[in-house]
């Protein structure tokens, strides 16, 4: 068997609230391989972004990971080991590019410090070194004049070159594996455009894996080559992307690739999943998705449905697998 | 001539702008404008849908509230239902505003977090005295069912509700006063998948019940093409075609227009974009560029002298189908699709 570049097994983050603990992650398990373009997706509270922040231990106050959990990252235990080998990793083999880069960068350093700093906390480049690497990366990334644009500061620059220096920052020491939290959800549509070419050309140069969460379907079509969907802190269906799109196993996946209104739509109406998503402090028992499932029977409503193999490399977390007679037209 | 689609329009505007100056102060007049809205003409029909589309800054939003003179525009006129919106005084625009509403993007932060959601839905009603006392309880709960909520929510506050529900009660509060017009600035924006397609639903079906006009801005070609009877797109504070829904979509003729819509990630895997990547970012409405605003970023093979000299005048190329545009009679071919995956 072969190693896998990430090993997440049972991710559990709990948060300590009045109505309670929310487990807004809740028993999450998953592999990436090296060089895999692997998409997150699910709307907002399943979960996605808290999983993604685990995996550098940026868990934000009050949250905790349960004992139990375990991330492998290059066969090192992320969760066990002590702080300095862990900022030793983020930013270097492992880092990040977040949705929102103006609060992600600092305000009072140059955009170009900023992208050096990483190779000068990482390295034993020099600062000059570094300032040279930092222009260079900004060049990779599309900057125009990136001499000049590296002495500037992050409010002088447009949402999309932003969003081009956190990519410079996270890619520079070219890591196995990058995590992108909705790094274009914040753009405009023909910025956005540009971004994803921008990755898409990056992880073919450097063979680097991406993990992508993102709310956007139409993105993670266009990027991934395999999927997680999230719901109410669990996986519950992971696919290739083409048969999660062609063939959604789980209720929930089909109604969200339903309810997407498309450019081609000929003004039918939406399909809608009818309810909200549950509170993570009262997860129902049993499935979490069948109050709002049009297939739902008594064994939803007791029995917890584990992620169960519906073919190879397509795995639901719905008791339809076993008994699929059950579906309703 | 104006950019409208028959028959008498229940609302016309017309070189509608809004200039913000920069760079002034209380004793010496702005050096420098920025045109937010420059020039915006269209015509809306009861019962229709037009959306305003374009990206962050290109003055949809601003273009909404001008008309409801929310922001009092710089020039230009506005008729609704035959008055002159912009030679009204305060009473008689209050009176009129009864007939147009607006549901913002936001609904958290347009509801007042201490007022009971009936209270903010009874407002319209009292202000504009169409219903007091149990009538106006009884019209409160007709609307908390009709937008999909219960009437005993009436008694809650907003911050019980869900976004979707919070997005609801925001189209309460604007139907209260029956209108006949309603700026919808984003109203799906902030909220997931599964929720939008609820409240898109929700506004069709009452456009349909009760015969809204809707002025639908928004940044999502998606959601536009389901909503949308005609489509206005906005560039850097102007229109840069206007056409039917199906036209648009289907034969996008300006070449703006072509890199927004071929920009859109479709959830279709394997089926590769055939994309047109624009270049930069769009230029400041402090400072557009000369000729026609699109000129830096345009790829058409055909661009030349003149569109950096002159501007095109949105001019209707084929019925209905309104272009700004100095070369759009001579075809872009599309880029060959991107190589897959």
């Amino acid at each position: 068997m072969t190693r896998h570049l990430l090993t997440v097994h049972d991710l559990r983050v709990a948060f300590a609230t009045e109505a309670g603990p929310a487990r807004a992650v809740d028993g999450v398990s998953f592999t990436m391989n090296a060089g895999e373009t692997v998409g997150l997706v699910g709307e907002s509270g399943c979960g996605k972004s808290l999983t993604a922040l685990s995996l550098l231990r940026l868990v934000p106050d009050g949250g905790r990971i349960a004992p139990g959990s375990r991330i492998t990252f290059e066969e090192q235990d992320v969760l066990a080991m002590p702080e300095r080998t862990l900022r030793a990793l983020r930013g270097h083999r492992l880092s990040m590019i977040f949705q929102e880069p103006m609060t992600a960068l600092n305000p009072v350093l140059t955009v170009g410090d900023q992208v050096a700093e990483v190779v000068r906390v990482h390295t034993t480049a020099s600062a000059g070194e570094a300032w040279t690497r930092a222009v260079d990366m900004l060049a990779q990334v599309g900057i125009p004049d990136p001499a000049a644009r590296a002495r500037q500061y992050p409010h002088e620059l447009s949402g999309g070159m932003r969003q081009r220096v956190m990519i410079a920052m996270a890619l520079i020491l070219e890591p196995a594996l990058v995590i992108a939290d909705e790094p274009t959800t914040a753009l405009d549509v023909t910025i956005q455009a540009q971004i994803l070419e921008l990755l898409r050309d990056l992880r073919d140069r450097t063979g680097m894996a991406l993990l992508l969460i993102t709310h956007d379907l139409g993105v993670v079509a266009e990027m991934a080559s395999r999927v997680l969907v999230m719901y109410a802190g669990e996986v519950v269906e992971e696919a290739p992307v083409a048969l999660l799109f062609d063939a959604p196993g789980h209720p929930y996946t089909e109604g969200l690739l339903a309810a997407v209104p498309t450019l081609d739509s000929t003004r039918e109406r939406l399909h809608t999943i009818p309810g909200t998503v549950p509170a993570a402090t009262a997860w129902p028992a049993g499935c979490r998705f069948r109050d709002r499932c049009a297939h739902a029977w008594e064994r939803c409503t007791t029995e917890p449905p584990a992620l169960a193999q519906l073919g190879p490399a397509h795995r639901v977390r719905c008791h339809l697998v076993q008994e699929p007679e059950r579906r309703r037209a | 001539m104006s950019v409208s689609s028959g028959a008498t329009p229940l609302l016309e505007v017309r070189d509608l702008a809004k200039h913000y100056p920069v760079q002034g102060s209380w004793w010496r007049s702005p050096s420098q404008f920025i045109r937010a809205v420059d020039g915006v003409s269209f015509t809306l029909h009861a019962g229709e849908t037009l959306a305003l589309v374009g990206e962050s800054g290109c003055g949809k939003t601003t273009t909404g509230r001008a008309i409801l003179r929310l922001i009092e525009p710089t020039r230009g006129s506005v008729r609704f239902d035959g008055q002159d919106l912009l030679a009204l005084d305060r009473e008689p625009l209050r009176r009129l505003r009864r007939h147009m509403q607006i549901v913002f993007q936001d609904p958290f932060g347009s509801l007042n977090p201490r007022l009971t959601i009936g209270a903010a839905i009874r407002e319209g009603l009292l202000v504009h005295e169409l219903a007091q006392g149990a009538e106006a309880d009884r019209r409160v709960a007709q609307l908390l069912e009709e937008v999909g909520l219960r009437a005993e929510h009436a008694s809650r506050y907003p911050h019980e509700f869900s976004g979707g529900q919070r997005q609801r009660v925001g189209i309460a509060r604007a139907l209260a006063v029956a209108p006949k017009f309603i700026v919808c600035d984003e109203p799906v924006s902030a909220l997931d998948v599964s929720v939008q397609a609820q409240v898109v639903n929700l506004l069709r079906d009452l456009q349909r019940d009760r015969g809204l006009a809707y002025l639908f801005i928004a940044h999502d070609l998606a959601v536009v093409s389901h909503m949308a009877d005609r489509v206005a797109v906005m560039y850097l504070g102007r229109i840069v075609e206007l056409a039917p829904r199906a036209a648009l979509f289907a034969e996008p003729r300006m070449p703006y227009t072509q890199a927004l819509l071929s920009a859109v990630p479709v959830p279709k895997p394997g089926r590769a974009p055939r994309r047109i990547v624009l270049a930069g970012d769009p230029p400041s409405p402090a400072n557009p560029p000369s000729g026609c605003v699109f000129h830096p970023r345009c790829q058409h093979p055909a661009k030349d002298a003149r569109c950096t000299r002159d501007v095109p005048v949105l001019a209707e190329k084929s019925p209905g189908h309104w272009v700004a545009c100095h070369h759009v009679d001579v075809t872009t071919p599309l880029p060959p699709p991107l190589a897959p995956a």
